[in-house]
């Protein structure tokens, strides 16, 4: 990977609401076509970050550039070459997933096959039911579908594996890898550390509004283990996940 | 970058979105159509065969002569005779009668006759639509006036037009059910896309704010259309509604119809904007749409109102719509010729999108 070339570049982002300031200066790069992760505890700001990022909040101060394009200048430039999937969103009421397909083509000005759109999630079978039928992992599925409408550059995802099983979890993240795999830089949050470790090139720790750790993920592990750091517990060859998966099949399910 | 981004392709996509959305929503269909619908159905069938204006001739009034004759030939006229005196006022009073006419030879010799009517307070709109019925009247009989002999002027009588209660009542639901879409429709969609974080997931596509308005109004506009010639033709075939000229006429009253949601979903806006819950979106529409319901000429005419209440009536921009509405279709005015109802709703409109661009939100 090309380590000095950034498509996101954050310096020194403060946010405050009102007297209270969620982002304290934080600084990092994300790099082209990696998967960077944003890790830390319930209300550290990794949610407010991104949306600053995608110029959905305004920020306090601080300097951001998306592949070059400032987000106080050219936020409807960035808004065309990324996708956002939000921890809360909604879809228009009384729509099916085709018709939402269509609409957001419009709103990207994009020409796509709503049904290849969904088969790329694997929900072609509820192409004709409403987004609220939707069980929350289908829910998932069909909004990251709905960042990938306009081929981005950058997909951002807040929780994208968040209320899943643990198969639609792994089905999701060879999803991601392959977004990755054609040219796709990804941003996402978990709190699923297995996960991040599986999927994330680099992630950085947020705690209060402020990065204190970033680095990939192997190295983190690494500098633990050399501080001396010993798990209390020999750890058994599997794990209750691993039964969970060998009992409930490996493919995407219908109802999952 | 490729190609330019599109809005009108955005803004097309939105409204095409939004009329699916609104198709497959009862309770816009309900609003819409069933509620003036119904009303519609029981006045066209109470209405039976149209207007009849119940005209008492005063006892010891001249029987032969020409406006008797020419009024005894108008379908809308109701001539009472051989009542006394008594009678005819208790039913000037109670509204049984709505008018009363005395006619007598002038002495002095010109004109030939001497009428006089009686109109009742209990009874205004009859009593506009005799009022019509014998100035059209007295205006041709007395062009014709030179020599007159009867049964000449009996070929002549007028062709009054006859105006049924669905020519009233048609135009009052279309426009309350314009209001209603306009408020209560637009009021719910944007805090409900508002509230459910759909417009949030908007604002990162590269769509602008005025896109997402102007779809939604352009789909809210397209179904209150629907709406409106559904019930147009509905009341044209089934009850006689009249549109004098025909589809030209149909074509005015869809383009004040336009005016007319035009302002109202402006309230909508506001509305929306100042909802603090979507519970209290019922009651605060319901604030803006019921008293125009009840006194923009709905059902009754303004001037049967008392008079204090008269001005409150004049003020509200449901009262022109209707109003415009009726001139439109039963005396064929033309757009320029209700420029002054036209004027006072664009009047509103300017207030209300004053009042919306300052309360609306977004997030
Ligand atoms: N609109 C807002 N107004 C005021 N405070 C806010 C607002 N949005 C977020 N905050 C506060 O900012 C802090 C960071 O919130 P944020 O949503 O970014 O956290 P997060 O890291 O995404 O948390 P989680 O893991 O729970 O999603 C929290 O303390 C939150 O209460
Ligand atoms: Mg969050």
């Amino acid at each position: 990977m090309d380590k000095t070339n950034a498509i996101i570049s954050v310096k020194n982002l403060v946010k405050k609401y009102e007297d209270f300031t969620a982002v304290q200066g934080i600084s990092f790069d994300v790099y082209q076509n990696e998967i960077f992760g944003l890790l830390g505890p319930n209300g550290a700001g990794k949610t407010t970050t991104l949306e600053i990022i995608e110029t959905l909040r305004e920020k306090t101060s601080g300097e951001i550039t998306v592949d070059g394009y400032s987000v106080d200048k050219e936020a409807s430039k960035i808004k065309r070459i990324i996708g956002v999937q939000l921890q809360a969103a909604g879809y228009y009421p009384n729509l099916n997933l085709v018709e939402l397909m269509e609409l957001f083509s419009g709103l990207y000005g994009v020409d796509i096959k709503p049904m290849e759109m969904l088969e790329k999630v694997n929900l072609q079978d509820k192409a004709k039911a409403k987004y609220k039928a939707l069980s929350g992992g289908q829910k998932q599925r069909f909004s990251i579908a709905t960042t990938l409408i306009n081929s981005p550059k950058i997909i951002f995802l807040d929780e994208p594996t968040t209320g899943l099983d643990p198969q639609a979890r792994r089905n999701l993240w060879d999803l991601i890898i392959d977004i990755r795999n054609n040219g796709t830089t990804v941003v996402l949050t978990t709190h699923y550390m297995d996960e991040a470790e599986q999927l994330c090139d680099r992630v950085a720790f947020v705690e209060r509004g402020e990065i204190i750790a970033l680095d990939t993920p192997d190295n983190l592990i690494d500098q633990l283990i050399s501080s001396g750091f010993e798990r209390k517990k020999e750890v058994k060859k599997a794990n209750l996940e691993d039964v969970f998966i060998n009992l409930t099949g490996k493919e995407w399910r219908e109802d999952n | 970058m490729s190609k330019p981004y599109n809005h009108t392709k955005a803004t097309l996509a939105l409204a095409k979105a939004s009329f699916r959305s609104i198709m497959r929503s009862p309770s816009a269909v309900v609003f819409t159509l069933a509620f003036p619908l119904v009303f519609i159905l029981v006045f066209g069938f109470l209405g039976g065969g149209g207007v009849k204006v119940d005209l008492a001739i005063a006892p010891g009034s001249d029987l032969e002569n020409p406006i008797i004759k020419a009024l005894e030939e108008i379908s809308v006229v109701h001539i009472i005779k051989d009542k006394d005196a008594a009678d005819i006022k208790t039913g000037l009073e109670k509204g049984h009668i709505d008018a009363l006419i005395d006619v007598q030879k002038n002495p002095s010799g010109k004109p030939a006759y001497l009428a006089d009517i009686k109109y009742t307070s209990a009874s205004i709109d009859k009593g506009n639509i005799l009022k019509s019925v014998v100035h059209n009247l007295m205006y041709t009989l007395n062009t014709k006036d030179v020599m007159p002999t009867v049964a000449q002027l009996n070929e002549s009588t007028v062709q009054g037009r006859i105006y049924r209660t669905i020519d009233f009542i048609l135009p009052g639901q279309l426009g309350f059910s314009l209001l209603s879409t306009g408020v209560f429709g637009t009021a719910f969609v944007f805090f409900n896309l508002r509230q459910t974080l759909v417009i949030k997931r908007f604002f990162a596509t590269p769509v602008r704010k005025s896109s997402i308005v102007f779809g939604e109004g352009i789909a809210r506009i397209g179904f209150a259309l629907l709406g409106a010639v559904f019930i147009i033709l509905l009341g044209h075939f089934f009850f006689h509604f009249t549109l004098i000229n025909g589809a030209i006429t149909v074509l005015n009253m869809l383009l004040l119809s336009i005016i007319g949601l035009i302002v109202f979903m402006g309230f909508g806006f506001v509305v929306s904007g100042v909802a603090k819950s979507e519970s209290t979106i019922p009651p605060i529409s319901n604030i803006i749409t019921l008293p125009q319901f009840l006194l923009s000429g709905t059902f009754f005419s303004i001037d049967a109102f008392p008079t204090w209440l008269q001005p409150i009536s004049r003020a509200l921009p449901l009262t022109y719509l209707n109003d415009a509405m009726r001139k439109v279709a039963f005396e064929g005015a033309g757009l320029w010729d209700v420029k002054h109802q036209i004027l006072i709703m664009v009047i509103w409109g300017i207030g209300i999108y004053a009042v919306a661009v300052k309360v609306f939100k977004w997030e």
